[in-house]
C-alpha cells in the first residue's frame, strides 16, 4: 500500500497508525503505537514516486541517520526508521509542546519573553553542536516549546561532522529554509556551527518584531541578497526592541561567519545578562542603511562569496574553543594572595582558548532573608564595594570589553551559588580558589569540594603552594 | 556478520600484532585480507606466517601489487619500493613464496567484492584515491560492496543507485573510530587504510570493521610500537624513507 493510501489502524513493521496529524506535499505524519516503545510516538512517512524529489530521500537517510545518535532533552528521542530501499520512515517521541511558528501568529513577544525563549532556543543549539551536529534548518516551525526547554526538530538538512554529509555535492542548489538559510550555505558551505546562530538570529528577529529579517523570497537571488542588503534594524520597525536586544540580533546576522557570536554558548550567555551586553554600533543603526552601511553590507557579502573552503574544523571542536570560562573569585578579604593566584591561572586559561569568553563573579554572602525583606542601603553600598573589588581585580586580566562581563552573587550558599550560575549560563570551565585545609574547613566542607562534586563542566581549583609544616 | 578487513601489511610485524590483538578483542566472525602482506616493512617471513596462520582458520586472502612482484619482479616499482622488493624476495622461502603467488585477485561475495586495488583492470593496480577513480571501479562490476585498500589513505566513496541514482559520486573522509552507516539505497566503494604503513597522517594502524547486520563500517585506528619496527628497518639497511614514514604516517 503506498504511504498515501494508509488509513488508521494499518501497520507499519509493527507500529500500528493511530491518527493522522499532519499532511503536506511531501509527507504525512502520523501518531502511532508499539506494543515495544511506550510513550506517544509519531511516525513521519514520505509520499514517493514517480516524480519525487530525491532529496525527499536523502533527508529522511540523512534525518534517521543524526537523530539516533544525539541524545538529550532538545531533540526528539529516536525510535526506529525504516529499511529506505523499501519502504522509508522514522519514529521517534511524540514532542507536545507548542511550535514556535504558532506561538508567534499571536503576535511579537515581548522583550522579556524574546530573551527568555532566546536563550532556551540557544541552550538546545549549544547541546547539539556539542553532539557534532550543525542543524542546518533552523526556523520557527523547527522549533517546539514545552516545560523541559525547547525541542529542535527536523534535521532532514542537519549534519553531523564524523559521518558523511550526504548533500555535499549531492545537490547543486544551497538547501535551507527561505527564511532563515545562511549566507555561507548560500554559497555552498555546510560546514559552520556559525550558520545556526544565523538562523537563531533571524528566529530572534521575528520573535521581537513579527517580520523575518530578509522575508521569505522563493528565488534563489532573492535569498543571496542578505549577502550584500543588511536587514532593516529591528529598532526601525519597533521601537521597544531595547538596543541590546538589537545589538544581540544584528551580531547573529552578521554576513561573515567569523562576526557571529564564536559559540551558541555566548549568545545564550548574552540573552541572559542584558545589562552586561556590550554595544557597538550595532545597537544604534537606525532606519534605512546610509551609503557606509551598504558598502559595509557590500565588503561582507563580497567576502563571504569570495571566501575560500574553511579549513576543515570538527564541529564540536569549534564549540570548545569558544567556552563561556566562569573565574569564581573570594573578595571577602580583599585581593588576597589566594585572589592573585586564581587569576594567573585564568589568565593560563584565557591564553590558551582564543575567543573565550570571561565571567568574573564573586559571591557576597547573606544571612537568610525573608520575602518581605527589601535590600536596605548598606547592603547596595556592599554590593556596589565588591562590584568595584571585582572589577580592579580582573583589570590586569586585560579582556577586551565585550568579553567579559562582572557579576556578585548574593547568596546564603557561595557553592550552591556558583553552581547555579554555571549550569544556567552554561559555563564550560571554573576557575577558583581553595583556602588551606584546616580542621574546621575539613569538618564544614570546603566551598570548592562542593563545587567539584557536582559541577557539569571542568573545575579547576588554585591552591597556594605552602610547605609541609611537618618538614 | 562481523568482518575484520587487514590490508597493506607490508610486513610490519609490530603494527600487524597490535590490530590482530585489537579485532580478538572487539571479537569478529571472520577475517578479510586485501592483499600487499609484504614489500617495504622488515619482517616478510613473520607477516607471510601469521597471515597463512589466519588462512588455515578460514581467513579470505587477497593478492596485492608487493605480493605479485616476489614471484613476476619489481621493474616498474618506485625505486624505494623496488630496493625493499629485491631484499625482501631474498629473505623469503618456497613456501612463503608458493603462498604469495597462489592467492587470488579478488573474491565475490553476494553483492560484495574484495579486491587489492579497484574492480577496474584489478591487475594492473590502479589507485582508488578520487571519486572518478572509485566511478571506473563500479562501472567494471555490478558488485553494490568494494573494499580495497592500496592507496594507504582511508576513504569512502559513494553513489545513489536504482531509481534515485543521480550520477554524483560523493567522497568521504572517515574519522577514526566512528561507525559511518551504509544503506541500501548507495553503492560503496570503501578504502581501508594502511596495517603496517599509513600514509593519512595518523602514524597508528589501520583496520575495518564491518557489521553487514547493523549497516555499519568503521575504520579502527590502533597504536602500536612505531620504534621497534622502525630500529628493524634501519638495521636491515632499507632506504630511509621507508622508516621516517612510519613516524610520520605520510
Amino acid at each position: 500500500m503506498l504511504p498515501r493510501d494508509l488509513a488508521p489502524g494499518a501497520a507499519v513493521d509493527g507500529f500500528v497508525l493511530k491518527e493522522r496529524i499532519a499532511v503536506g506535499g511531501m509527507g504525512a505524519i502520523w501518531s502511532v503505537e508499539h506494543p515495544d516503545h511506550s510513550g506517544p510516538l509519531v511516525m513521519k512517512l514520505p509520499f514517493l514516486g514517480a516524480g519525487a524529489d530525491v532529496s525527499t530521500i536523502i533527508g529522511y537517510e540523512t534525518e534517521a541517520m543524526i537523530l539516533r545518535r544525539l541524545s538529550g532533552r532538545h531533540v526528539p528521542a529516536f525510535v526506529a526508521a525504516g529499511d529506505l530501499a523499501v519502504l522509508p520512515y522514522i519514529v521517534m517521541e511524540r514532542v507536545s509542546g507548542t511550535p514556535l511558528d504558532e506561538r508567534l501568529r499571536l503576535g511579537p513577544m515581548a522583550v522579556e519573553e524574546v530573551a527568555r525563549v532566546g536563550a532556551r532556543i540557544a541552550a538546545a543549539v549549544e547541546d547539539i553542536h556539542r553532539q557534532h551536529v550543525v542543524h542546518l534548518d533552523l526556523k520557527t516551525g523547527n522549533v517546539i516549546l514545552l516545560e523541559r526547554g525547547a525541542v529542535l526538530i527536523d534535521f532532514g538538512l542537519a549534519r553531523h561532522d564524523e559521518l558523511p554529509d550526504l548533500f555535499a555535492e549531492e545537490s547543486d542548489l544551497p538547501m535551507g529554509s527561505p527564511a532563515t538559510i545562511s549566507p555561507e550555505q548560500l554559497v555552498g558551505d555546510r560546514t559552520q556551527p556559525a550558520s545556526d546562530i544565523f538562523a537563531l538570529g533571524c528566529v530572534l528577529y521575528e520573535m521581537a518584531t513579527g517580520e523575518p529579517p530578509f522575508g521569505e523570497p522563493v528565488s534563489l537571488a532573492g535569498q543571496k541578497r542578505r549577502l550584500f542588503a543588511p536587514p532593516r534594524p529591528p529598532r526601525s520597525l519597533d521601537r521597544k526592541v531595547p538596543r541590546w536586544m538589537q545589538e544581540i540580533i544584528l551580531k547573529c546576522l552578521e554576513v561573515e561567519a567569523g562576526r557571529r557570536y564564536a559559540s551558541a554558548g555566548q549568545l545564550l550567555f548574552d540573552l541572559r545578562h542584558p545589562d552586561q551586553v556590550p554595544l557597538t554600533e550595532r545597537a544604534d543603526r537606525a532606519g534605512q542603511e546610509g551609503f557606509t552601511g551598504r558598502i559595509r553590507g557590500w565588503l561582507g557579502g563580497r567576502r563571504a562569496e569570495q571566501m575560500p573552503p574553511q579549513r576543515k574544523v570538527p564541529i564540536a571542536r569549534r564549540i570548545s574553543t569558544a567556552p563561556v570560562v566562569m573565574a569564581a573569585v573570594d573578595l571577602a578579604r580583599g585581593a588576597d594572595p589566594l585572589a592573585n593566584e586564581v587569576r594567573l591561572h585564568v589568565r593560563r586559561v584565557l591564553d590558551a582558548e582564543e575567543g573565550a569568553r570571561l565571567a568574573c563573579v564573586t559571591v557576597l554572602k547573606t544571612k537568610l532573608v525573608g520575602d518581605d525583606d527589601t535590600p536596605d542601603e548598606a547592603g547596595r553600598s556592599a554590593y556596589l564595594a565588591r562590584l568595584i573589588a571585582l572589577k580592579d581585580w580582573a583589570r590586569t586580566l586585560d579582556v577586551p570589553e565585550e568579553r567579559v562581563s562582572f557579576h556578585v552573587l548574593e547568596a546564603v550558599n557561595p557553592g550552591d551559588a556558583i553552581l547555579d550560575y554555571a549550569s544556567h549560563n552554561r559555563v564550560d570551565h571554573i576557575v577558583m580558589g581553595a583556602r588551606a585545609a584546616s580542621a574546621l574547613r575539613r569538618h564544614l566542607g570546603s566551598v570548592s569540594s562542593h563545587v567539584v562534586a557536582e559541577a557539569l563542566c571542568s573545575v579547576t581549583v588554585v591552591r597556594l603552594k605552602e610547605s609541609d609544616a611537618s618538614e | 556478520m562481523r568482518t575484520a578487513f587487514i590490508t597493506d601489511i607490508h610486513a610490519n610485524r609490530e603494527a600487524l600484532e597490535a590490530v590482530l590483538d585489537d579485532i580478538d578483542t572487539e571479537g569478529v566472525d571472520r577475517i578479510v585480507c586485501l592483499g600487499d602482506i609484504v614489500g617495504y616493512g622488515p619482517d616478510p617471513v613473520a607477516a607471510v606466517d601469521i597471515v597463512a596462520g589466519l588462512a588455515d582458520r578460514g581467513a579470505i586472502i587477497i593478492k596485492g601489487n608487493h605480493d605479485h612482484a616476489v614471484d613476476a619482479g619489481w621493474h616498474s616499482m618506485s625505486e624505494n619500493a623496488a630496493r625493499a622488493m629485491k631484499w625482501t624476495a631474498a629473505r623469503l622461502g618456497p613456501a612463503e613464496k608458493t603462498f604469495l603467488a597462489d592467492l587470488p585477485l579478488g573474491h565475490r561475495e553476494g553483492d560484495a567484492l574484495f579486491v587489492h586495488a579497484s574492480a577496474h583492470n584489478p591487475e594492473s593496480w590502479p589507485y582508488v584515491l578520487e571519486a572518478h577513480d572509485a566511478a571506473q571501479s563500479f562501472a567494471a562490476t555490478d558488485a553494490r560492496l568494494i573494499f580495497s585498500g592500496h592507496t594507504h589513505v582511508p576513504a569512502l566513496f559513494h553513489t545513489l543507485i536504482g531509481t534515485l541514482a543521480t550520477g554524483k559520486m560523493l567522497t568521504f573522509r572517515p574519522v577514526a573510530d566512528k561507525p559511518v552507516p551504509l544503506s541500501g539505497i548507495r553503492r560503496y566503494h570503501a578504502v581501508i587504510g594502511a596495517v603496517g604503513q599509513p600514509r593519512d597522517r595518523d602514524s597508528r594502524a589501520c583496520w575495518g570493521l564491518w557489521d553487514d547486520g547493523a549497516g555499519e563500517l568503521t575504520w579502527r585506528r590502533v597504536p602500536y610500537d612505531v620504534e621497534a619496527t622502525v630500529a628493524k628497518v634501519q638495521a636491515a639497511g632499507l632506504p630511509d624513507r621507508l622508516w621516517m614514514r612510519l613516524l610520520t604516517g605520510d
